[in-house]
């Protein structure tokens, strides 16, 4: 029995999820591609240097907003609705918020185009930040808060979901899976309130002239407390997987039920309060209270730190039951052959060198040497671009048949496509993160300029151009790879093999009854995270309104 | 709740090396002097910078050892910076004051560690010191529309003397200035030289 056999409803809303993401990670990567070999100088006759914003800014929203979070959503409608043994409530609901979040990335999807697009009357090249007072046409907003309000509702979803089935079992503890992706959604709920708050209030209204000014230092503030903990929010579904899947994947199971909890709950607490320290370099914030949350983005490494030891531990009680031995010798008996195993462990991995940049990143003072420069895109491809994107597609080998009730296609196509991505990425990123440590700024079109010398350690630009060209072109085959897998897989016939894998998720070592019940409250949880929240932004915010909610202001500025 | 011993060393060297982190910034702020900017709070009306210091962008002695510099960055050139380099002293503290009049720029000096977001409504102040002469180069590192890839200019380190003293020094508007420069002076050390 496949999950799309007991669960037919719920395998079609994840199916549809997984399809949107599939879009939009297609769409987004052959963008990528073009925009790498424009960066680069290899091919310059694509498109105008003003329509290279375009492709920049449609990468980025459908990469790590479009993608990112219909991926999620799809996963977790999988996750929370095997581990609980129930489907949702209302199917109006869901079919409700599932049409409201597919909307959205349409529209703005749409005002992107209308700079490559002569006959769309729309504009949209703000890039993902999208910053005022630069400003996109109104579609471009009310898409991105479709998209927003869309996947509370499959938040909404879920908790009811956790909500019945605790009607039902009073006393038992919350499934792990369940507990991780309500956990998820909750930090999801905090964070992007800011960005709704932000488009809702401030930038939506502004662009349909209704005020005349917006602060420019506000609405960045109010991004960014969503643009740091937004990153927790893709990368807790890859978690997700390596706690709940990984440890099955590797042939064992996973260690500790409740310590895979506890590390849920400090991202949920620890994530929301750290958004400043993408502002180091704006005036005025107060030099204390970046401090205050660089402090806060340090300690936020201690949940993946023990997620680092957790998932390598059940990785190697995996690796001895196939009769793995010795020190080191145990890492051969793993399945590398096996995608969804390959892709998740090669995504830790990265996941481990991304960490190390992001604690350049997090230093109040050391960021200045690589601040918007390119190294910074290098470390999103490494930690969102691969730990999160690759364990996306290394779960979908497995979870796909689950869903579709068919078996997996091209399987020495899959079997290659993660260590392609891992090379790609490892190629490109190492380009990008050396040329940000000479200074090369991040989003621009030039691969050189007139009046600058960039001083690259060790060799040139010439050297790392190549290197971004030939990253991305190896990327791009990857995903090519992996579309093809899916798209054929899909188009099979249902039942006509044997799955080949089961739909079973072990049961930890270590069972939630060893760690305290007061773990799964999440009311007292998500009260502490609000007021954490309120303690990190409640003194930048009133410093930035004293003037008046839309003072200093700008007026619009179309971009 | 149990927890392996393994896993609670592993904790323990975790929790050291995050303060380790946090103490090695700590270090660099109060050790080294290496801080950020951030703590003037000066605003100004971004839709009407002629009527302010920012109308005649440029460079001026505030002191015998102080010497200020305003700069305008807008769609898409430095002022100065773009069409005549921004000169300054070399072993002098030079206090930069950047604003912008239209959209977010970036006011990065590549090799240096001056690298800071210029937000419309903000003045962004930070000071520094430049051992030698040299000439570096300016980008916009923050996308501020069509032409931003155009946004670029440089910064020459002269000595002292090469600088006249600025005419205006005494006039009224210029000392009330200096009373504010000196008490959100945020020092951002440079990293320039050495290495390179």
């Amino acid at each position: 029995m496949a999950f799309v056999d007991e669960h037919p409803f719920e395998a079609k809303i994840a199916r549809l999820n997984i399809a949107v993401a599939l879009v939009a990670v297609g769409i987004g990567g052959l963008f990528g591609l073009l925009q790498a070999w424009f960066r680069a100088d290899f091919v310059r006759s694509f498109f105008s240097p003003t329509q290279y914003y375009a492709i920049l800014t449609a990468h980025g929203v459908l990469m790590a907003l479009v993608f990112t979070t219909f991926f999620t959503v799809g996963l977790f409608t999988w996750g929370v609705t095997r581990s609980l043994g129930r489907g949702f409530h209302d199917r109006r609901v869901t079919w409700g918020w599932f049409t409201l979040m597919t909307l959205g990335p349409i529209l703005s999807f749409v005002s992107v185009l209308g700079e490559l697009v002569s006959w769309i009357p729309l504009h949209a090249t703000v890039l993902y930040t999208f910053y005022a007072p630069l400003e996109a046409s109104p579609t471009f907003y009310v898409g991105l808060a479709l998209l927003v309000v869309g996947s509370w509702g499959a938040g909404v979803d879920f908790l009811w979901s956790l909500y019945d089935w605790q009607q039902h079992n009073p006393d038992t503890r919350i499934p792990l899976q369940t507990f991780m992706a309500v956990a998820t959604m909750l930090l999801w709920f905090l964070c992007s309130a800011g960005v709704a708050i932000e488009v809702v209030f401030f930038l939506l209204p502004w662009s349909l002239g209704w005020i005349p000014a917006v602060n420019p230092l506000l609405t960045r503030t109010l991004f960014w407390y969503f643009g740091h903990a937004v990153v927790y929010f893709w990368l807790l579904p890859a978690y997700f997987v390596w706690y709940s899947l990984l440890p099955k994947f590797s042939g064992g199971r996973l260690l500790s039920d409740s310590l895979a909890r506890v590390v849920f709950l400090l991202f949920l607490l620890l994530s929301t309060p750290v958004g400043l320290h993408h502002q180091f370099s704006d005036p005025g914030i107060s030099q204390g209270l970046k401090f205050v949350q660089m402090v806060s983005t340090y300690f936020i490494l201690l949940p993946s730190l023990m997620t680092a030891f957790t998932v390598v531990a059940s990785m190697e009680h995996g690796a001895r039951q196939r009769g793995g031995t010795g020190r080191l010798s145990w890492l051969r008996a793993l399945p590398w052959e096996n995608p969804a195993f390959s892709g998740c462990a090669l995504a830790g991995l990265i996941f481990a060198a991304g960490g190390f940049g992001g604690m350049v990143n997090a230093g109040l003072n050391i960021n200045a040497m690589i601040h918007n420069t390119i190294w910074v895109p290098g470390h999103f491809h490494l930690t969102v671009g691969t730990a999160v994107a690759l364990t996306f597609m290394a779960v979908t080998y497995w979870l796909l048949p689950q869903l579709t009730g068919k078996r997996l296609r091209h399987r020495t196509l899959a079997a290659v496509q993660p260590y392609l991505w891992f090379v790609g990425m490892v190629v490109m990123s190492n380009a990008m993160h050396r040329e940000g440590l000479a200074g090369v700024p991040r989003r621009t079109s030039l691969p050189q300029y007139s009046q600058v010398t960039f001083n690259l350690p060790i060799t040139g630009l010439g050297e790392t151009h190549l290197q971004l060209v030939g990253g991305a072109a190896l990327l791009f085959v990857s995903l090519c790879c992996f579309l093809v897998v899916v798209l054929q897989t899909w188009r099979g016939e249902r039942g006509a093999m044997p799955l080949a894998v089961n739909g079973h998720v072990p049961e930890p070592l270590s069972g939630a009854d060893a760690g305290p019940g007061i773990l799964d409250d999440f009311r007292l949880w998500f009260a502490i995270a609000v007021l954490l929240v309120v303690i990190a932004y409640g003194i930048p915010i009133a410093q930035m309104i004293q003037h008046g909610l839309f003072a200093p202001g700008s007026a619009p500025i179309p971009a | 709740m149990d927890i392996h011993r393994y896993e609670k060393i592993w904790i323990a060297i975790s929790l050291l090396f995050i303060v380790g982190l946090i103490a090695s910034v700590v270090y660099g702020v109060i050790g080294l002097g290496v801080t950020t900017t951030g703590n003037s709070h000066e605003t100004i009306n971004s839709n009407d910078l002629s009527n302010t210091e920012f109308a005649d962008p440029g460079g001026r002695w505030v002191e015998s050892d102080h010497y200020v510099v305003d700069v305008v960055t807008r769609q898409f050139l430095f002022q100065p910076g773009t069409q005549t380099p921004i000169m300054v002293p070399a072993n002098t503290t030079v206090t930069f004051r950047v604003a912008s009049p239209d959209v977010v720029h970036g006011f990065e000096v590549v090799g240096t560690n001056i690298n800071v977001i210029v937000v419309p409504g903000q003045v962004n102040r930070f000071s520094t010191t430049f051992d030698q002469p040299n000439t570096y180069g300016i980008v916009c590192n923050e996308y501020c529309g069509a032409g931003h890839q155009n946004m670029q200019g440089q910064l020459v380190v002269v000595p002292r003397s090469a600088l006249p003293p600025t005419e205006n020094t005494t006039a009224n508007q210029t000392s009330n200035s200096t009373q504010s420069d000196r008490s959100s002076r945020t020092p951002l050390n440079t990293v320039v030289g050495g290495d390179r």
